[in-house]
């Protein structure tokens, strides 16, 4: 190949050519070089010509975040008043972060047991075995150790069929915890219709003017007792109503008919855990979440998930070699059943294991920031840092 | 913004073929192939009516708020994108999430044959449903064109589709020129490679990723920019940050999904793409970073991910995630049950037990699950209308004449001479009515399914 057609070979992928410290004859360049120079030349002109055109069509494409007007907003519901640090729960005037900040960050009450509840998962009873057997140091080492923002106390052993304490023993338990620890508390009591609500009654007085949660009120049970003992000891209701929407919607009304504004009502739609019925929940706290900001006063209310349903599944603590250790396993089970009602809206988390604790709060922490205030790391070269 | 059966049938020949006896959509009328194409029950092409411009506008108006996108060919496909809503309950949600596991192409050769395997053969029973992964991501760790290119033939005869990860246009060609007739997933479009990786696009026909980070307007620009270029089959990475940054992420990814569901934005109409495996950047602990990993994972698919990349292969993080995707992505129109009446397990005959349960479909795939091989028994299947055991007390779908009529009807008292039910231990409170009910003698079972076969046993060494 002489000189020129290897020249004009390179000249075939040029887009534009740089002559430095040229020199050649006149007649030469128009005679030989002059057709393949003024191609490339051309073709130069036309590939600029139509990059510029993209960058400028481009340019001018704008981006709107897609930002939505809601003619309702969440009523805020504070925990913890007297001794207690108050929390703040609920307050969201819309959806998502970027369409306004949220006020407040996600909440992870710890559960603790006024028994030594023999029941739990060896995942979790392992972190609490030497404070099992006293509920004020169950409760201070939930904080101390693992960050909880909240306790909940259950009353278990009032259950007629578990210890039958008593609602006056209940009451002693609730001042040790109330000793122990200055986080605001919720109160659980056994689950037994007849019994809860003189539990929760004599808690609720054995706690004055502390704001706790008293957890629950339901259709089954005589919720105008509970609802009672809120009002006059100065405490919020839990109001549970089983992923049925328009039972919720009854049963706010009737506690609100009772006295209880909707500051100091906490909605549980029911956690149905991972793998046994989640979506049954994403579905009913979706729709509470969104009749809400769309105006429902039935339904304006923070809401509140019992997580620890999790370690139901029997995927979460059940032995199986072919699924892997339940050490692993169980927490993901409970982060991944809160992570999901959070993301539907959920503003409080019953939950049991520090680690998912811990996770389930640092996620959370990051949705009451407000959208591109955070510096994110330069991830723009992964598919080669990935080890 | 959802589009109606009255939508639709304004739209179409409104004949009612008059003339005809059997209509090529097999409809009785107009509005009955609406109603089916509105559901998405129906095709388009089966009516031989349409004009080509009625045609095209009912495509457009057809087509899926999010545009349905096939990476693969032949076995080796899958699907991805094509919902329509922002809200499952509002709709299902169409196309199960991907999920897809990266390896490296500098990789040695053991490791990397030793890493396709775990991915292939990871799998997951659950409510009789077979839960496996979807695809392999081959990402260009090493950074040269000829070894990833190498490592993509080597793929060629792995079960699962193809991502090829790069942002070195000329190592994508590389790799292209090797599987590039296997549709492969195009990771990524950014600002520097933009003509290059789009012209490879189109070369190969190939469905391409436009990655910009936490920057929708970027990401608008090149996605008109793609479709400019007559590029149809796009997906979008608006980045993953998975530490403080989740937030960012998860506002993009919402937005992005908002954008098509209820604005139309054409720019916006296409399934999204998160990268869990980002966990590992920061996190070198084989458990902490596996737990992360599936955190993030359950983020995005909550908030639309259509395709997901991981590195972890531990059953333990993912079996949660493929979990989640299962619940996720059921139908709520459709109750999850199984057809009532009797079934069969291992070697039965005249004196073998029968158990009872419901025909939800949870309740039904465990009991099977925990009797199957280990037990030989009839199984009796009560129609509960998908309820479980004690959802179906308390609502009394499950009750002592509806127990009666089903022995009367599976006609299992001509199969074994006993005459003893093994009901459900959560429906101890009706075991005397249904031996009333039924004549039959009642045992209450275990509360928990696991608990059947040693149940079993027991029972034999009493008799």
């Amino acid at each position: 190949m002489d000189q020129m057609s290897q020249l004009l070979k390179l000249l075939e992928k040029t887009d534009y050519i740089e002559i430095n410290e040229f020199r050649m004859d006149f007649e030469e360049l128009e005679l030989q070089l002059a057709p393949a120079v003024q191609r490339v030349v051309q073709q130069a002109v036309t590939k600029q010509a139509a990059v510029q055109e993209t960058m400028k069509k481009m340019e001018a494409i704008e981006f709107t975040p897609p930002i939505k007007d809601y003619p309702g907003d969440v009523a805020q519901v504070q925990l913890g008043a007297g001794s207690r640090k108050p929390v703040y729960l609920g307050g969201q005037k819309a959806l998502y972060r970027f369409e306004e900040p949220q006020p407040n960050p996600p909440v992870v009450t710890f559960d603790v047991f006024d028994i030594p509840m023999p029941g739990l998962p060896r995942p979790i009873r392992e972190h609490f075995s030497d404070v099992m057997e006293h509920p004020g140091d169950w409760a201070k080492k939930a904080v101390n150790d693992f960050g909880a923002n909240m306790v909940t106390i259950h009353l278990i052993g009032t259950g007629p069929k578990v210890m039958d304490k008593t609602p006056r023993q209940a009451a002693e338990d609730i001042e040790e915890v109330l000793q122990a620890v200055d986080v605001p508390l919720v109160i659980g009591a056994s689950g037994d219709p007849q019994k809860d609500p003189i539990v929760l009654e004599a808690a609720a007085a054995a706690a004055e003017d502390e704001r706790c949660l008293l957890a629950s009120a339901n259709l089954d049970l005589d919720y105008k007792k509970v609802a009672k003992a809120a009002v006059d000891y100065n405490h919020a209701v839990l109001s549970w109503a089983i992923t049925d929407i328009n039972m919720q919607k009854t049963l706010n009304k009737y506690l609100m008919k009772e006295g209880l504004t909707p500051n100091d009502i906490v909605m549980d739609p029911t956690t149905c855990a991972l793998g046994y019925g989640i979506e049954f929940s994403i579905d009913v706290i979706t729709r509470t979440r969104l009749a809400a900001l769309k105006g429902d006063k039935d339904l304006q209310m923070p809401m509140s998930s019992g997580t620890t349903n999790a370690w139901g599944s029997r995927e979460a603590w059940m032995k199986n070699d072919a699924w892997g250790p339940t050490d692993y396993r169980g927490p993901i089970w409970e982060i991944i059943t809160g992570l999901t009602m959070m993301l539907c809206g959920v503003d409080i988390f019953m939950m049991l294991h520090p680690l998912s604790v811990q996770l389930l709060s640092e996620i959370g922490s990051t949705f009451t920031k407000e959208y591109l205030t955070t510096d994110v790391p330069d991830i723009s070269n992964w598919i080669t840092e990935l080890e | 913004m959802q589009v109606t059966a009255m939508d639709v049938y304004r739209l179409l020949p409104q004949t009612n073929c008059e003339d005809c006896d059997e209509p090529a959509c097999g409809e009785a009328s107009c509005m009955a192939f609406a109603t089916k194409l509105s559901e998405k029950e129906a095709q388009l092409e089966m009516c031989t009516e349409l004009s080509e411009e009625a045609f095209s506008k009912l495509e457009a108006l057809l087509a899926p708020a999010v545009r349905e996108i096939t990476i693969g060919t032949g076995d080796k496909t899958i699907t991805i994108g094509g919902d329509e809503v922002l809200y499952r309950y509002e709709l299902t949600y169409y196309n199960p999430t991907a999920m897809v596991i990266d390896i490296a192409d500098n990789l040695d050769e053991e490791a990397f044959n030793e890493r396709v395997k775990t991915i292939e053969e990871t799998e997951f029973e659950r409510i009789g449903e077979l839960l496996t992964l979807d695809a392999i991501a081959l990402r260009n760790a090493s950074g040269d064109a000829a070894k990833f290119a190498e490592a993509a033939s080597k793929l060629k005869k792995a079960k699962l589709p193809l991502i090829l990860c790069s942002f070195d246009s000329e190592a994508m060609k590389a790799a292209l020129e090797k599987v590039g007739d296997e549709r492969p997933l195009i990771y990524a479009v950014n600002q520097d490679n933009l003509d290059e990786m789009a012209a490879l696009a189109l070369e190969y026909n190939c469905p391409v990723t436009i990655f910009s980070p936490n920057d929708l307007e970027k990401m608008k620009q090149m996605s008109r920019a793609l479709r400019d270029k007559g590029i149809q089959d796009i997906v979008l990475d608006p980045g993953t940050f998975v530490g403080d940054g989740i937030g960012d992420s998860l506002d993009d990814f919402v937005m992005i999904r908002r954008l098509a569901v209820e604005e139309r934005d054409d720019d916006f109409r296409f399934p999204l793409l998160g990268i869990p495996a980002l966990t590992w950047l920061y996190e070198k602990d084989e458990v902490q970073g596996g737990i992360r990993e599936a955190t993030i994972a359950a983020t995005l698919m909550n908030k639309y991910a259509d395709i997901l990349i991981f590195h972890g292969t531990n059953i333990w993080e993912l079996i949660p995630v493929l979990t989640l995707r299962q619940g996720i992505y059921t139908d709520p129109r459709k109750p999850q049950a199984v057809d009532a009446g009797l079934y069969e397990f291992g070697e039965v005959d005249k004196d073998s037990p029968v158990l009872m349960t419901t025909n939800f479909a949870l309740t039904f795939y465990t009991v099977e699950g925990d009797i199957k091989g280990k037990a030989n028994t009839y199984l009796l299947v009560l129609d509960t209308e998908g309820r479980a055991v004690d959802v179906s007390l308390a609502g009394g779908q499950l009750n002592a004449e509806a127990v009666a009529d089903l022995i009367k009807e599976t006609g299992i008292e001509d199969k074994v001479e006993n005459r003893t039910l093994i009901i459900p231990g959560l429906s101890a409170p009706v075991s005397g009515e249904i031996e009333d009910e039924s004549g039959w003698e009642v045992l209450v079972g275990p509360r928990d399914s696991s608990g059947i076969p040693d149940f079993l046993d027991k029972l034999k060494e009493k008799s």
